[in-house]
């Protein structure tokens, strides 16, 4: 654990979102072990996302995680204790390239509401991926705070469905994983 | 390289490991295994559920210090298992268990005796494997022994679907493995050991708390050293009993719930604790965030996951116990000496409080009782002999009335206490070690779960003693009904039935009912000598509770003494 208190983000004991960058083995039933670790020893998940990464028999899960700093280290050390994992690191947010893509369908009856949609959309540097008569769905690729606060911007209009990804992340820079 | 099963894999991996039992029951799943054992030389013990084919693998693995082996069939067979697994996962107890599958077209269509028992024992696994060719399965094998046997020993499960074990192909049995993500063998932290033997050295009332992991790691001579040396007085937790011999001089027994009231005193006023292979569990400590408040507490442990779980330290330590000992030993000047005044005070402190509660804690007064049925045995019994327990009572009177001389010759359910365990494991004890008498310290209760192990303890010729304090309840229920319920008994009388006597006869054992002290002491005699399993049923007064007694919430200060 030494190694990794450098990067942690604040030392007080009040609930903050962290990012951990986990590289696990790319074989069946590991999420399972994952997920059933963070139930089991009641650790709560904001959002995971998994995706293969550069060598084909490692996956990398982003999990973002509210937790007191001390929760934080025994879920470190549980993760690493566990056998399918390979690296834990724990993402400084000043120091990480963080994302989610979120797509957000609203309720757009009137054109002005398109439009207005289409514009906040474009300051937000959103795209626009479906028009139906009734209804607009935009993309939205950003941290979650931003992707939060578009959602508020447009609620108004009426939001009918969200489908967010979860964060995925990387540590900036040359910092590599140690495998 | 010829063709071969998948189930001759499985054995031949198992031969390998240098596997001499397999505790097991057959089924629809598991049949080409069963048909392999035949031609192994692996001696396989029939039991009569699967549950106690787990505690058997486990009180062998306990004993041997090495990893048990059980089989069992799909569904039922592998839902069986899953007590006796959990049981060594709370006590970090190596077995490897083999679960025959239903083919694999079959699963995830509800087949007969089909169960996922992988998602089912993942929480009380440290891994599992489900081989999908017959040549994956020596490999499972071998990082199944390895990973149950290094680092924090626990149990690991193999599921084989049965067209895996039916499937021949070419198979290559590997000498070598490595388990990527997987490593057990942190060297100790040296900085960190100078730490803990600064504030070790300074401290003026030091206190030694043994866990289990002393016993895992074998670190008996490494831990008495360290106390003698510094003339630290030892208390250690219940799973932690016998790691350091309880008839010597430094020695203070378990602490806790139903911990020795010196030992549970003594700690209180320590200024210095050193958990060696422990993990401040509640039953152990009480309350987490009383404990060990505003004094150094110095962590030996191999599981990095334990450092700060419960309890904060301030030296953490990890790795093997026997080797971060042997550092800090190695770390202490040779021209340190004790502060002679000081830690005469500190042992007086000790004999104080041993004669004061000597003196106040108030022997329950009857011609048979628990306590003095399990002085008796001590009295009696070799001191290399093995002593398990089964859970409620029974097992809180051995912590307390029975002193465990010879390191590493008692163990118990600690951890997730099941009722039921200490039977079948003593089997598996005494299968390890056939040359000495093995004990299990019994209420009717618990035996009544798994008493069908008989069959097994007489026709493979495997004989234990079940001292079984007989008082007709589920005895520590009742007690607690009587404290925290006034007295309002609730599904607790067991009446006396069956008649274990008769029990133990028609299994072919043997059965001694004891009306007096005499009568016991005869009897352990000849259940020392007898051949085959013998049933010691010692009728005790319901009323007797067990005391000192922590109520749960509270901490070790809020200790009852007595009724």
């Amino acid at each position: 654990m030494s190694s990794n208190k450098s990067i942690f983000i604040n030392n007080n004991n009040s609930n903050i979102l962290y990012i951990l960058s986990v590289i696990v083995e790319n074989k069946p039933g590991v999420l399972f072990r994952i997920t059933n670790l963070f139930r089991s020893r009641n650790f709560n998940i904001e959002s995971i996302t998994v995706g293969i990464t550069e060598k084909p028999d490692l996956s990398r899960m982003t999990i973002t995680t509210k937790s007191d700093i001390r929760t934080l280290e025994q879920l470190v050390k549980q993760l690493k204790k566990t056998i399918d994992v390979i690296q834990v690191s724990v993402l400084d947010k000043e120091n990480a390239v963080y994302r989610e893509l979120a797509l957000i369908k609203m309720n757009a009856k009137d054109p002005t509401t398109r439009i207005e949609i289409a514009n906040f959309a474009s300051i937000y540097r959103g795209n626009i991926m479906d028009i139906s008569n009734e209804t607009i769905t935009v993309e939205l690729i950003g941290t979650p705070d931003k992707i939060d606060a578009f959602k508020n911007l447009v609620s108004s209009y009426g939001i009918i469905q969200v489908a967010r990804t979860g964060v995925s992340a990387l540590p900036r820079g040359g910092i590599t994983d140690e495998l | 390289m010829s063709e071969i099963s998948g189930a001759t894999a499985l054995l031949t991996a198992l031969e390998k490991e240098k596997v001499e039992y397999i505790f097991g029951l057959p089924g629809g799943a598991n049949l080409p295994i069963y048909d392999a054992l035949v031609d192994s030389n692996i001696r396989h013990i029939l039991v009569r559920h699967e549950q106690s084919a787990a505690h058997m693998a486990d009180g062998y693995a306990r004993i041997k210090r090495k990893a048990g082996v059980c089989f069992a069939t799909s569904g039922p067979g592998a839902t069986n298992l899953v007590t006796g697994i959990a049981t060594a996962y709370s006590d970090s107890s190596p077995i490897v268990a083999v679960t025959g599958q239903v083919a694999l077209p079959m699963i995830g269509k509800d087949a007969f005796q089909e169960i996922d028992i992988i998602g089912i024992i993942n929480p009380c696994t440290k891994y599992s494997f489900q081989p999908r060719q017959a040549s994956e399965i020596p490999e499972a094998v071998k990082k199944s022994f390895y990973i149950a046997e290094s680092g924090r020993p626990g149990p690991v499960l193999i599921d084989i679907p049965k067209d895996v074990q039916q499937q021949i192909a070419k198979i290559e049995f590997p000498d070598y493995i490595k388990v990527r993500g997987y490593s057990p063998n942190v060297d100790p932290d040296l900085s960190e050991i100078n730490k803990a033997c600064e504030m070790l050295l300074k401290a003026e009332k030091p206190i030694i708390m043994a866990g289990g992991g002393v016993i895992l790691s074998g670190a008996f001579s490494e831990l008495q050293t360290l106390a003698e040396l510094l003339s630290i007085p030892v208390v250690s937790t219940f799973k932690g009993k016998g790691a350091f011999p309880e008839n010597h001089q430094l020695s203070l027994g378990p602490i806790g719930m139903h911990g020795h009231a010196e030992a549970n005193r003594m700690i209180l006023e320590a200024d210095c604790i050193v958990a060696i292979g422990a993990r401040f569990s509640d039953r152990t400590v009480g309350r987490f965030d009383e404990f060990g408040k505003d004094i150094n507490v110095i962590h030996f442990d191999i599981d990095p996951a334990e450092i700060g779980k419960n309890k904060s330290v301030n030296a953490a330590i990890i790795g093997d116990l026997k080797s971060s000992l042997r550092a800090l030993i190695k770390m202490i000047p040779k021209t340190f000496r004790v502060n002679e005044e000081i830690s005469k005070q500190w042992l007086n402190r000790k004999k104080e409080l041993v004669s004061y509660y000597a003196d106040s804690l108030k022997d329950y007064s009857r011609e048979i009782t628990a306590k003095k049925s399990l002085k008796k045995l001590r009295e009696i019994l070799p001191m290399d002999g093995i002593v398990t327990t089964e859970v409620g009572q029974c097992q809180m009177w051995t912590s307390l009335h029975f002193d465990v001389i010879s390191p590493g010759t008692f163990f118990s359910s600690t951890g997730l206490g099941t009722m039921g365990f200490g039977f079948p494991a003593s089997i598996g004890a005494k299968a390890a070690r056939k040359d000495v008498t093995v004990v299990d310290i019994a209420g009717d209760g618990s035996f009544n779960m798994t008493e069908n192990s008989l069959a097994v303890s007489v026709l493979e010729g495997l004989p234990v003693i079940v001292f079984l304090l007989n008082n007709f309840m589920l005895g520590m229920v009742a007690q607690w009904q009587r404290t925290f319920y006034n007295r309002r008994y609730s599904g607790v009388h067991l009446k006396n039935c069956p008649d274990y006597c008769k029990i133990a006869e028609s299994y072919g054992a043997q059965g001694i009912r004891v009306q007096s002290m005499d009568e016991l002491e005869k009897a352990i005699k000849t259940a020392i000598k007898s051949d085959v399993a013998t049933v010691i049923d010692i009728p005790i007064d319901p009323n007797e509770d067990v005391y000192p007694f922590v109520a749960p919430g509270t901490g070790l200060k809020d200790m009852v003494t007595g009724a």
